[in-house]
């Protein structure tokens, strides 16, 4: 490592070089060290309260007073608290990724209806297809994602001119639509559906985390250890993409390809959180955002700091849709919606103020 | 030293053809200005040497090879390119700005080495920057704005910069300051071929100029010799009377009324 006056220290060996800015390593720990806190809390609430202590003791395998314990914390609570992590750090990922792609403040995964056609997709699998394994789940959501994507890309997304791009505003309208479309869609498979997997599918549809378990770790965390990486090595095509085309492309940057491929990474992303928590909306929007104002515009720090911040809010929203109201549980997704809704109005509101 | 220059090119937009069966040879070492009325297809013609546009017909050839035979990024490391008025995002720094000139020099795994260090340093120092490095590019004046631009293309260390109308927007003494900084760079061994409004800038500032009318070459060489009554009556409709600067020598355009067709 080889530090200079500049706001950046370098990672240097033969393999491997990069540039980080100093803010980076600090708002990462700090946000992990408050989620971790906030998982602490999320875990020992409930209609069984455990205290903070026991629940960490519990974490940390040592032995506790009450057997119940270790079956609570371990396998109802803990599960749950690390799935609502994980789909906010994809969700906020995702973000951080097309917001870069489309130069657009206001694009997130739910608002250009990535998440609504991935849900389309895997409803559409769970009820009309019942005999296709839950595996595939994924796949089919990724696939209704892509096809999302594509649209939007044909509609609102195609660069005319070669200048600043489409009016930020388009995407949005052509996202709305497409997401009601698609939520009609849902709506008409759900009516028509077999009873008792359109209950499963209702479940599902939620935007909430509950009743998480293990599994459902295990079928997210692979796509996040595969697309988080690669989101972090190809920030910088992001960044190129961000001077505008011309100047992307003068860097010797292949527009498409690489756009492309960013694309693919940030609807696997977005999509792959719909197969365990239904649409959680306004996470991709907002944890971009405040990434910003911590880390600055640059990808290598705002992808990474997007994925936790986004993980902080939804572990957040769980916890207080869990407590707020307790017994009766309120979905995270309508917690990030109620904050989500007035946040994307101030965003829409600051533009026309310009 | 490399060499860029046109070989029956003919650009277009969509169906729109703007530039025919065009060949240019830019001087190596020296700074073309393309000069021209509005619609002639000078920004087209740049557009059409940096890659930005793919031809209809004809090439482009850097050192006489076609640019469309070498990929984008070998010939990222040969030829910047800085487009009209570009936007920097929102809350980038200058720093952070410079920086990306490096991308065609970086790889997914070497993204930042010595090399790119040195290279943004070295930026930094000839546009004068290094103390404004750490500022947002929003917060600083237009000239200042366009320097940190113009150092992000030094970053890339390419033996050619095109620049489409560097002085855009700018008030006079923003233009002279980033005129001057090219006349620097193109001393210390820069090619530079930009697109030029200001028929006195053009002048003073190039040592070759190439004016376009209607997608056509109608003149190119020493500032004198396209800077005269006929060809400047002919490529902008405007008549003019000619002098020397009292202090360079050089022509300058004293425009006296429009001609209309």
């Amino acid at each position: 490592m080889k530090s200079t006056s500049s706001p950046w220290f370098m990672v240097q060996t033969q393999k491997f070089s990069m540039r980080i800015d100093k803010r980076i390593p600090l708002v990462l720990g700090l946000i992990l060290l408050i989620s971790f806190i906030i998982l602490v809390l999320h875990v020992g609430v409930g209609e069984y309260n455990i205290s903070p202590v026991d629940v960490l003791n519990t974490l940390l395998g040592r032995e506790v007073g009450d057997k119940n314990y270790h079956f609570v914390v371990m396998e109802l609570r803990l599960p749950r608290a690390i799935v609502a992590w994980l789909v906010g750090a994809a969700l906020g990922a995702s973000g951080a990724i097309v917001q870069g792609l489309t130069r657009n403040p206001l694009a997130s995964p739910d608002l250009t209806g990535v998440t609504a056609g991935a849900s389309a997709a895997a409803v559409l699998l769970i009820i009309f297809m019942p005999e296709v394994p839950k595996e595939w789940l994924p796949l089919a959501a990724f696939a209704g994602g892509i096809l999302v994507a594509i649209i939007l890309y044909m509609f609102a997304w195609r660069s005319g001119s070669a200048s600043a791009g489409d009016s930020p505003i388009r995407l949005i309208l052509v996202g709305i639509g497409l997401s009601s479309v698609l939520g009609a869609f849902v709506s008409f498979a759900l009516t028509f559906g077999d009873l008792w997997y359109v209950q499963s599918a209702m479940m599902w549809l939620s935007g909430s985390v509950y009743a998480s378990d293990w599994g459902d770790i295990q079928s997210i965390l692979p796509w996040i250890l595969i697309c988080l990486p690669l989101a972090f090595l190809t920030a910088r095509d992001l960044n190129a993409l961000n001077l505008g085309e011309d100047v992307a492309q003068g860097l010797g940057l292949q527009i498409t390809i690489r756009r492309g491929f960013l694309l693919l990474l940030s609807v696997a992303l977005a999509a792959v959180t719909v197969t365990v928590a239904g649409i959680i909306g306004f996470v991709g929007l907002i944890a971009p955002h405040l990434s910003r104002r911590l880390v600055g515009s640059l990808h290598e720090g705002l992808i990474p700091a997007s994925a936790f911040v986004g993980g902080f809010v939804v572990i957040f929203s769980d916890l207080l849709g869990r407590t707020i109201m307790a017994p009766t549980e309120i979905p995270a997704g309508i917690i990030t919606s109620i904050v989500g809704v007035p946040f994307f109005l101030y965003l829409l509101w600051k533009r026309e103020q310009v | 030293m490399s060499f860029l220059q046109a070989e029956k090119l003919s650009l277009s937009y969509d169906t729109v053809s703007i530039i025919e069966l065009l060949d240019l040879q830019t001087p190596s070492g020296e700074i073309t200005a393309l000069i021209g009325p509005n619609g002639c297809g000078k920004s087209t013609l740049l557009r059409g040497l940096a890659r930005l546009l793919k031809p209809q017909h004809g090439s482009v050839l850097l050192n006489g090879h076609a640019i469309h035979t070498v990929s984008t990024k070998q010939l990222a490391k040969e030829l910047g390119i800085l487009p009209q008025a570009p936007v920097a995002p929102e809350g980038i720094t200058v720093r952070e700005l410079v920086a990306q000139g490096r991308y065609p020099h970086q790889d997914w795994f070497q993204q930042w080495s010595n090399a790119d260090e040195d290279a943004l340093q070295k930026a930094l120092t000839l546009t004068n920057l290094s103390s404004l490095s750490n500022r947002i590019v929003d917060t600083l004046s237009g000239g200042q704005r366009q320097r940190a631009w113009i150092a992000m293309a030094l970053a890339q260390e390419t033996d050619i910069l095109l620049l489409d109308e560097p002085t855009t927007y700018l008030d006079l003494a923003h233009q002279l300051e980033v005129l001057d900084l090219l006349v620097q760079l193109n001393a210390e061994g820069k090619t530079i071929v930009m697109v030029l409004h200001d028929l006195n800038h053009a002048a003073h500032y190039a040592n070759h100029l190439v004016a376009l009318s209607a997608g056509k070459i109608v003149a190119q060489g020493k500032p004198e010799e396209v800077i005269t009554e006929v060809i400047v009556k002919n490529v902008f409709h405007v008549e003019c009377q000619i002098v020397k600067h009292p202090m360079t020598g050089l022509p300058l355009c004293l425009p006296t009324k429009r001609i209309y067709k």
